[in-house]
């Protein structure tokens, strides 16, 4: 049966390392060398976008 | 609007439309009786209406394939149009409210105008009315233009515009009728609340569906914020609403939940409503029209990413700050109050992120009164959630809790950085979606500006003042070791700051219709220049130079 302790016990837990895990990938995705190209391309990119789609 | 859906389209309007005036006469019938049948009937009259406008033009010449070289902007246009009228009901009435916090008998002995009935008017109005027809009328704006590509079709965007309104109005008049289940942002009944889970999940799917198509390798950072917004309030949405229904024939349902896991939940919900529907939306249009206006690609792209999962990731678990010193456990009061002391990082990176995009376009923010709005918002963005992380330290949350102080706080977020970031896209996109080359007036632009900013620190001010007087007078004792101020003494005190609010509203409200009629005007200029236009086709610029990364 799970009952409050368990849950908490649990949340506790789990909760901090997949917190951990989540930041440490947004933080390697964010920095990760061949994205700098990709992201500054893209903070480029709408600035000087014409006014009709391709599709 | 109709000669722009295609023969399949408009015979898919009626569909959709003859389903939703069936289900709103099944209402009616299953609800006579009860307060419910003014809603079916509500819904099934609008459904006819909009049936009528389908069937005047359905033999419309249908458009033509020349359409798809073309974003489509009307969705946006009339998304616009309604966000703005909302702005000016719903902050009427909030300035209503205001003087009816000074002058309480105000209310005609109707219950309408009680101030329990006119408060939700006000918050669904400003909330859901305005905010969320400028975030559907931007987000379709601004995911066409980074995924260079056309929405998916002509039908979807309408039903999720039109629907949507159709939802804002039954909240509303329901309200006024007395209909709601009292939990704070979410009162609206279960049908209304069934009704929008359907509205959403087509929103969605047109977000997903163009996305799919896009030509852009990467998916700009706006477009994850508006998609935030969309999926997390869904679910915030659904959760929070769960509740049974006395009868199908009855307006009124019971939550799922009781007692303080219903609170939790309910504050699970409110925070997470601040966190994605006034602010990750929002945060997607200052993303993209601030650097846009300012011409300028933003500050640090990645500064963007790292805020975007911080500000999802953690405000999930900001919700229990509003229960400090309850029933809930004190390690989930603990939990929200770490959480939300956590956020400053990445709503300052958001906010120095715009300021300093700014950076080098000070020139124009001297001379554009709406890149200077958006400018402001950022500021008051930085610091409403500096307020906030302050006023969950659950210390800090005893001197502020039921006080005019959290109110002072939501209008410096709700003024201060939502209405403005708003109101600056807004003057951004009109002129752009109307091909026209500014709006009808720049001087109005910049009386609008400087009532929003002269309305906002009165208001802010006033509540700010008010507030710490209330929570001081509250916590007063005297020799005797009993409270030294009765409830009625602190209402006396905040009488002054209450008629300095209701002024400071009025400025806002001012602004707001000075903002309306610009826009309108600027509306009208358009179209009298198409009406003056050579009787020639208008040949779309096809042809276009590559560019490198292609
Ligand atoms: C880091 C960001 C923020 C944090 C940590 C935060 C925290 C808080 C706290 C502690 C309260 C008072 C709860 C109580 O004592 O009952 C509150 C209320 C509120 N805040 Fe914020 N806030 C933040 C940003 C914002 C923003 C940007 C807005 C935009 C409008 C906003 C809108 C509201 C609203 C509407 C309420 C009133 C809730 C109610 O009805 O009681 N907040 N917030």
């Amino acid at each position: 049966m799970i009952d409050h302790d368990t849950l908490v016990a649990f949340s506790k837990s789990y909760g901090l390392f997949y917190l951990m895990a989540m930041a440490i990938t947004v933080v390697a995705y964010t920095f990760w060398p061949s994205n700098k190209e990709r992201f500054e391309e893209a903070a480029k990119s709408i600035i000087d976008d014409e006014d009709t789609p391709c599709r | 609007m109709i000669s722009e859906l295609t023969r399949g389209e408009r015979r898919l309007a009626l569909a959709v439309l003859t389903a939703v005036a069936t289900f709103g006469l099944a209402l009616a019938i299953a609800g006579r009786g009860d307060i419910l049948a003014v809603h079916g009937g509500l819904i099934m009259a609008s459904a006819v209406i909009l049936m009528f406008f389908v069937i005047a033009g359905f033999y419309a010449p249908e458009p033509g394939e020349e359409r798809l070289a073309q974003y489509y902007d009307t969705p946006t246009k009339a998304g616009v149009v309604l966000a703005m009228i909302w702005g000016v009901i719903g902050m009427g009435v909030g300035d209503w409210v205001a003087w009816l916090l000074v002058y309480p008998d105000m209310t005609f002995d109707a219950a309408w105008a009680s101030f329990g009935r006119l408060r939700p008017v006000h918050t669904s109005g400003v909330i859901f009315g305005f905010g969320g027809n400028a975030l559907i009328a931007t987000s379709f704006h601004v995911l066409q233009r980074t995924s260079r590509a056309r929405l998916p079709d002509q039908f979807s965007p309408w039903f999720v515009l039109v629907g949507y309104n159709l939802f804002c109005l039954i909240a509303a008049s329901g309200y006024l009728l007395g209909i709601t289940q009292s939990k704070e942002y979410a009162e609206p009944e279960w049908y209304a609340d069934l009704w929008l889970v359907v509205v959403w999940v087509v929103y969605f799917s047109i977000y997903l569906r163009t996305l799919m198509r896009r030509q852009e390798p990467h998916i700009y950072v706006a477009n994850w914020y508006y998609m935030a917004f969309i999926l997390v309030v869904a679910i915030l949405h659904i959760v929070n609403n769960l509740a049974v229904p006395i009868s199908f024939g009855s307006a009124k349902s019971y939550s799922a939940f009781s007692g303080v896991q219903d609170a939790m939940t309910q504050w699970w919900y409110g925070h997470n409503a601040v966190a994605f529907f006034l602010t990750a939306g929002f945060l997607g249009m200052m993303y993209y029209y601030l650097p846009k206006r300012a011409g300028r690609p933003v500050f640090s792209y990645r500064m963007s990413i790292l805020g975007f999962w911080g500000i999802t990731f953690m405000y999930m678990w900001a919700g229990s700050h509003h229960l400090h010193y309850t029933a809930l456990p004190q390690w989930v009061q603990t939990l929200g109050m770490t959480f939300s002391i956590m956020l400053i990082v990445p709503s300052w990176m958001a906010a120095a992120n715009a300021l300093l995009t700014l950076n080098g376009a000070w020139h124009k923010v001297r001379d554009d009164a709406t890149l200077r709005f958006m400018m402001l918002a950022a500021v008051f963005y930085g610091l409403s959630t500096f307020e906030g992380s302050f006023m969950s330290i659950r210390a800090v949350n005893s001197l502020s809790h039921y006080t005019d102080w959290t109110v002072g706080h939501v209008h410096a977020g709700a003024l201060g950085w939502v209405a403005l970031i708003t109101f600056g896209s807004i003057y951004a996109v009109v002129p752009w979606v109307w091909k026209r080359p500014a709006m009808y007036s720049n001087k109005l632009v910049e009386v609008h500006f400087w009532l929003s900013l002269a309305g906002t620190l009165v208001y802010v001010f006033a509540m700010w003042n008010s507030g710490i007087i209330q929570g001081l007078m509250w916590r007063t004792y005297n020799e005797g070791g009993t409270l030294a101020y009765s409830f009625i003494d602190s209402l006396v005190a905040m009488r002054p700051y209450y008629i300095a609010r209701a002024i400071g509203g009025l400025l806002f409200v001012i602004g707001a219709v000075v903002g309306l009629y610009n826009v309108w005007m600027t509306i009208r200029e358009a179209s009298a220049e198409r009406a003056d236009a050579p009787d020639a086709p208008v040949v779309p610029a096809l042809a276009r130079s590559l560019q490198a990364g292609e």
